[in-house]
């Protein structure tokens, strides 16, 4: 029996690695216009006819000198491998024909892909592929990843890899012999596409549309959001949902421990989804109707911007500012994916070069950057009292964040690198390509995020019969009352806060707040400690002793911006 | 006349004639396809010392200032 083949896709950054990868596996994977989407490998399966092999995407990388983590990895995953697919843009040949070179005297056999293939023709390039087959002695195949173009055809040519015996005593020289004899350009007019890349990135112009771009963006997360949820999720808790609640709750009259951890206590002598905190009720509603629509509109929208080749322009316009709080423009990426959910976010902190501006990215995020399903509770919340509270709530975070980057830029030693980053052309999403991506996206908060609000539910439910809330409570009353001014009772939202920020928010909903301590809680809840998932994460990313220090830092945080709160406001 | 990068004005080109610093630093920039003989075009400048846009063959990169200054042009 022969052993399963080892097939390597590697290539420069952004070139559509991972998009072929999905293509030849089926496997999900998440694929963006901007470089640096794919920060770990990805192993899946692909099977041809009789043949069956193991496809690896690897990140992408510039050249095979082991100068930056992402070149070590690759070069392991290089000799591991038993072929080679080598992706290459084919609007950008000359650049990628270096790391091609160097893949050559590997002797590994190799298949050559010419990706991107489709817009040659908009830029005015002609490639010769069997030309450029001769001249390598390795089989060259065009391909156009997002449309499918090309990929069967090198399905079946992947087998006919081979070493090649073309040498390159000097590779620059090599690589024009090469573009003279395969590649033909021609004048082309700008495209509209193009001018409009051009006049996001420069400064005042840029500005204005990154304003536009938010202000569409978070109007649109708010109304597919609040849509969902008024026209589709609360009819169908409502009328579907509530019906068969109340039917359990007459089978269980006389409440019961079951009748408590399934229904939870009725609010008014009725079950009330976001305060009765029963299994079936506040365990499905929260995350379902109240933090899924907003994930679904965010993500739709992130998407969207991803695959557009948006956020790398932010990412040039921020550097500035991102500079004075020791990070530079790529940071925003972290936060942006943040924004969504901090699990991702921490693991995009990878793509950072120093130690210093990862411990200040993740440490900024985990403490200032509210997750998607916290942020859709606080306006669940907070929103009932007035839109203003929730902009408030969301302008101490801002704040917070800029303060503590400035102070920790200044009291760690070094400074942060420059930026040197390509910035793709914007390309027009394909609607299936960013619905799938959303579709993997949402499926992944359900299967992580649902457990965990359940058990969280569970855990209320448990510590609340057991006494144990209470014991800390009125241990921590004294402190809680007296600096942050909030009732001894929300005790048990910050232990829960470990587990799922939602539903810790969703917590302060049944202790009757004031608007004020409802604002303060919301702000502590973000800041405090990140939930369990980002925590194993950044302790991962970071090393114990980072995040030791990170966490020291969110307690002070926390302790000095709640009683800072409690008397200013 | 060779100026730096950051002086090149936006909209305009120019030939790369000499790369400055370390070999590391000339070697990364070498393998983004930057490298000396290259024709750039100024895409924008960002105020306060901001990055640098530029495009280099079918592809834009943005590069801080620091480095930019360490690239020197002929304007074409």
């Amino acid at each position: 029996m022969t052993k399963t083949k080892r097939i390597l896709l590697i290539g420069n950054p952004n070139v559509g690695k991972s998009t072929i990868f999905s293509r030849l596996t089926g496997a999900k994977v998440i694929v963006s216009n901007y470089p640096g989407t794919t920060v770990e490998y990805y192993q899946g399966y692909f099977k041809l006819e009789d043949k069956e092999a193991i496809i690896i995407d690897a990140p992408g990388i510039y050249n095979l000198e082991p100068s930056s983590k992402a070149e070590e990895v690759a070069k392991e995953l290089i000799d591991g491998a038993d072929i080679i697919v080598n992706v290459m843009d084919a609007t950008n040949l000359e650049r990628n024909l270096y790391l091609t070179l160097q893949l050559l005297e590997t002797n590994k056999p190799i298949v050559v892909v010419l990706n991107i293939w489709d817009e040659t023709k908009h830029k005015g390039i002609e490639i010769d592929c069997q030309k450029m087959e001769e001249i390598l002695k390795v089989p060259v195949v065009a391909t156009s990843g997002i449309s499918g173009e090309g990929i069967r055809k090198l399905a079946f040519r992947i087998w006919e890899a081979k070493t090649s015996s073309f040498v390159a005593e000097d590779k620059w020289k090599s690589i024009g012999f090469i573009l003279q004899n395969v590649q033909k350009l021609y004048h082309k007019h700008h495209t509209l596409l193009e001018i409009l890349g051009e006049v996001s990135i420069r400064p005042l112009t840029g500005f204005f549309i990154a304003a536009v771009v938010i202000f569409i963006s978070f109007t649109l997360v708010r109304f597919i959001g609040e849509n969902l949820i008024s026209y589709i999720f609360d009819p169908f808790f409502n009328k579907l949902w509530l019906p068969l609640l109340v039917k359990i709750d007459s089978l269980l009259k006389g409440g019961g421990i079951l009748h408590s951890i399934l229904i939870g206590h009725l609010i008014g002598g009725e079950v009330d989804f976001v305060q009765s905190f029963g299994l079936l009720s506040t365990g499905l509603y929260v995350p379902l109707a109240m933090v899924l629509p907003y994930i679904i509109g965010f993500y739709l929208v992130l998407g969207f911007w991803e695959d557009f080749g948006y956020l790398p322009r932010l990412a040039v316009l921020m550097d500035n500012f991102m500079h004075r709080l020791g990070l530079h423009g790529y940071s925003i990426f972290p936060f942006i994916l943040g924004l969504g959910c901090n699990v991702p976010g921490a693991m995009a902190t990878r793509l950072l070069a120093s130690r210093r501006e990862k411990f200040i990215t993740a440490t900024l995020m985990a403490i200032a950057v509210p997750c998607m399903a916290q942020i859709a509770m606080i306006v669940g919340l907070l929103g009932k009292r007035g839109g203003q509270y929730v902009f408030l709530v969301f302008f101490i975070l801002l704040l917070i964040f800029i303060i503590k980057g400035l102070i920790l830029n200044k009291l760690m030693p070094g400074h942060s690198p420059e930026i040197l980053m390509e910035v793709p052309p914007y390309r027009l999403p394909r609607w299936d390509v960013t619905l799938k991506k959303l579709w993997m996206r949402m499926s992944g908060f359900l299967k992580e995020a649902l457990p965990l609000v359940l058990l969280g539910v569970i855990a209320v439910n448990l510590l609340y019969s057991l006494g144990i809330i209470k014991a800390i409570a009125s241990l921590l009353s004294p402190f809680l009352v007296k600096i942050w001014g909030l009732p001894k009772e929300s005790v048990a939202a910050l232990i829960i806060g470990f587990l799922r920020k939602d539903v810790a928010v969703g917590m302060l909903g049944p202790l009757g707040l004031t608007t004020k301590q409802l604002i303060v809680g919301s702000v502590i809840l973000a800041i405090y400690f990140p939930c369990i998932a980002t925590f194993v994460v950044l302790t991962k990313e970071l090393g114990w002793r980072d995040m030791l220090k990170s966490v020291i830092i969110m307690i002070f945080v926390t302790f000095s911006v709640g009683a800072l709160l409690n008397l200013i406001l | 006349m060779e100026i730096d990068l950051t002086k090149l004005p936006p909209g305009h080109r120019g030939v790369i004639v000499r790369v400055e610093g370390g070999v590391g630093f000339i070697k990364k920039l070498e393998y983004m396809g930057i490298r000396q003989g290259k024709i750039v075009r100024k895409i924008s400048s960002h105020f306060l010392r901001g990055p640098q846009t530029v495009r280099v063959d079918n592809f834009d990169v943005a590069i801080g200032f620091g480095m930019a200054r360490k690239i020197f042009v002929k304007e074409v």
